[in-house]
């Protein structure tokens, strides 16, 4: 995982309230063998409609997402986040989102900012009277700042530590890497191992 | 204060203590993988760079996606065949051991693991499969992860985890004869509840569970999570020693003395304090079924089909009519009077010899009911070999059920082995859920002999059903 101190790009207005992981990605999608091309579900029910938001340049280029509340809700699907990653957003914006999301979403390396509804609402109407506006969020200031816009954003320390760090949990668990030799060097010798038995 | 069997376990697993909201660093002895739950690990692996820790840790083999029959043939299902052949590719890349269709040692991960000698007491076990909490009969810490932990397992052979809570399961007294394992777990999830266990480890500890084999101490803790709980456990003793002794991959000469010296260890202590405590009475047992569609809704084969209407708990109530329309049933028929089109005898919960050997010992000399069709299936292939060399599969073909090869077959429906809509089932696997067997299907869970017996009368029965009227139902 890459760290992440602050991040700047197309910032895309999702309004609406209550987008769960069936909305973010259908059940359909779920089928495949690999972690990655889930670009090609991501709202895959809206994406259909030429009005959608992500149908419309310069919109389709964003990586900054700003969402309803309650984004993220429903099923526990990682795909979700997958999704979202898969198609190039790095950050979503939401005054509240579902629990099990923002902890996947953490895991993975996307930032899930929290803000006041009222700053989602000011950052929507600047992202709709001039598309393409640019938003900056600044992991280290817990700020997001877009033209003459500014506001703070919350996030949970133990969260925001790792994504600085750029540490998934697995990166995280390998700085425990010499705990895990010791421990490793220290089995008693009597466990079994898989390896295939001399016929 | 004294521990209990899982915080010894536990402790002696931690590679590093978490402080405050921090999890404890778990080490993991074991981690057996399947089709379904492992390619994105893998491919996540993959896209880091990362490699398998300890590939000689780690075995896989094809089991939920495999059919039953025509096992040389290439599997008809196009999802169902990428995720097997995607398992094949990621083994020989990644260095893991695989058990593929068609090979020996095949069969349900569950299966092969305690009949390969690779589950022992007192380890830690994890696979992206929640029946997992099987290998808990060993006195092991067993339990089912998801496909981010698999991918975190390979890679680091650990889990960040916080300690679960404890509660002991103390069954009591004896059980009757015709009453079994599967038995006393369904009377247990009746009485905790489907979501009784959440947050905990069960330990199953008593006079009736230590007088069960091997394989049925496997049952009960395999349903554990049927009860809410991630894991459940059962404290070693000289029957797991035996059972353990011979496998293949059981320490030998001073190695086995040694393992055995640290396994008698593996107890919970007298002044060891549970979070929670539930006492079943083994005397008062007697064969259950399940009405409902969730493993909670059971009750013994005497009963009858509950009345909503008597059901205080609002929650309940409405569970209990909901179940009961989708179950296509009238409150107050005796559950014997439930007649079924299709009987299953296999899975991870009863697929094993003892299971095989059981439901032979109702049929020898006895044929199925002529509207009815019922599956045999092993939960391995070398229970399959096994049964063959003793000679059960004849009897299963001569009361006119099928012989089948190993794998998860009709307890989910991911392969061929389905229920038709509105068809019902007797069942020897675990989850009666809506559709689990297949879109529509109806499932009654029920022990190995009950399934015997039920095949042979047609409707929901004990094998002391057929001899008080012998003459009715055995054709000679």
């Amino acid at each position: 995982m890459e760290p992440f101190t602050n991040y700047t790009g197309i910032g895309v207005p999702l309004r609406g309230s209550n987008v769960d992981t069936d909305q973010i990605i259908p059940a359909v999608y779920l089928k495949r063998v690999t972690r990655s091309g889930f670009e090609d579900g991501l709202f895959s029910a809206w994406r259909s409609d030429e009005h959608f938001v992500l149908n419309q340049a310069p919109f389709d280029k964003g990586s900054v997402l700003v969402a309803g509340p309650d984004f993220g809700t429903g099923s526990s699907r990682e795909h979700a986040v997958w999704a979202l990653l898969d198609y190039g957003f790095r950050v979503v914006i939401s005054a509240r989102f579902g629990d099990i999301f923002r902890g996947n979403a953490g895991k993975q390396g996307l930032l899930a900012a929290l803000c006041e509804q009222s700053d989602v609402e000011q950052l929507w109407k600047l992202l709709e009277t001039e598309p393409g506006t640019e938003v900056t969020v600044d992991l280290e200031q817990k700020t997001v700042r877009a033209k003459d816009f500014q506001a703070r954003f919350e996030i949970d320390e133990y969260t925001r530590w790792r994504l600085l760090e750029g540490l998934d949990d697995i990166g995280l668990t390998m700085r425990s890497a010499a705990e895990i030799d010791a421990f490793e060097a220290a089995r008693e010798p009597w466990k079994p191992v898989t390896t295939p038995l001399p016929a | 204060m004294g521990k209990t069997l899982a915080e010894k376990v536990w402790d002696a697993h931690v590679v590093r203590k978490g402080d405050g909201a921090e999890p404890d660093l778990l080490y993991i002895d074991l981690h057996l993988v399947h089709e379904v739950t492992s390619p994105q690990a893998f491919d996540g692996l993959r896209l880091q760079g990362r490699g398998v820790r300890r590939p000689d840790l780690t075995i896989a083999t094809e089991d939920h996606n495999v059919p039953t029959e025509g096992i040389d043939l290439p599997i008809a299902d196009e999802v169902s065949r990428t995720q097997v052949d995607t398992l094949r590719r990621n083994c020989a890349e990644f260095g893991v051991r695989l058990h593929p269709m068609g090979d020996a040692e095949q069969g349900i991960v569950h299966v092969i693991g305690p009949q390969l000698g690779l589950t022992q007491p007192g380890m830690t076990v994890v696979c992206g499969d929640s029946h997992t909490s099987t290998h808990g009969a060993f006195g092991s810490i067993a339990f089912g992860i998801g496909t981010s932990e698999v991918e975190h397992v390979l890679a680091t052979q650990t889990l960040p985890l916080r300690p679960f809570k404890t509660m002991a399961i103390n069954v009591n007294g004896t059980l009757r004869e015709g009453v079994s394992a599967k038995d006393i777990i369904l009377a247990v999830i009746a009485k905790i509840g489907t979501g009784g266990g959440q947050g905990y480890i069960l330990e199953y500890r008593g006079e009736a569970i230590r007088a069960l084999s091997m394989e049925a101490r496997m049952t009960i803790c395999n349903m554990s999570i049927e009860a809410g709980a991630r894991a459940g456990m059962i404290a070693p003793d000289e029957t797991t020693f035996e059972y353990v002794r011979d496998k293949p991959h059981a320490p030998k000469g001073a190695e086995w003395d040694a393992a055995v010296d640290a396994w008698k260890q593996l107890r919970s202590d007298a002044d060891a304090s549970f979070d929670t405590e539930v006492d079943i009475d083994a005397d008062a047992l007697s064969p259950y079924v399940t009405w409902g569609t969730n493993p909670g809704q059971g009750l013994p084969l005497g009963e009858r089909v509950p009345d909503p209407e008597q059901i205080a708990d609002e929650t309940a109530r409405a569970a209990a009519e909901k179940a009961i329309t989708y179950m296509g049933l009238t409150p107050g028929t005796p559950l014997r009077e439930i007649g079924v089109d299709t009987v299953f005898l296999g899975s991870c919960t009863n697929g094993r010899i003892e299971d095989l050997r059981a439901a032979a010992e109702v049929l020898r000399g006895r044929t199925i009911a002529p509207s009815l069709r019922m599956l045999v299936v092993p939960g391995s292939m070398r229970v399959r070999a096994q049964a063959e060399a003793e000679g059960l599969h004849e009897v299963f073909l001569a009361a006119g059920a099928e012989w089948r090869q190993a794998g998860c077959s009709m307890c989910l429906g991911m392969n061929p082995d389905q229920l038709a809509p509105g068809e019902r089932s007797a069942s020897t696997s675990n989850r009666n859920f809506e559709g689990r067997q297949g879109k529509g299907g109806r499932t009654h869970l029920v022990s190995p002999t009950v399934a015997a017996a039920t095949a042979v009368r047609g409707k929901l029965s004990a094998p002391s059903d057929l001899t008080a009227d012998a003459a009715e139902y055995v054709e000679v």
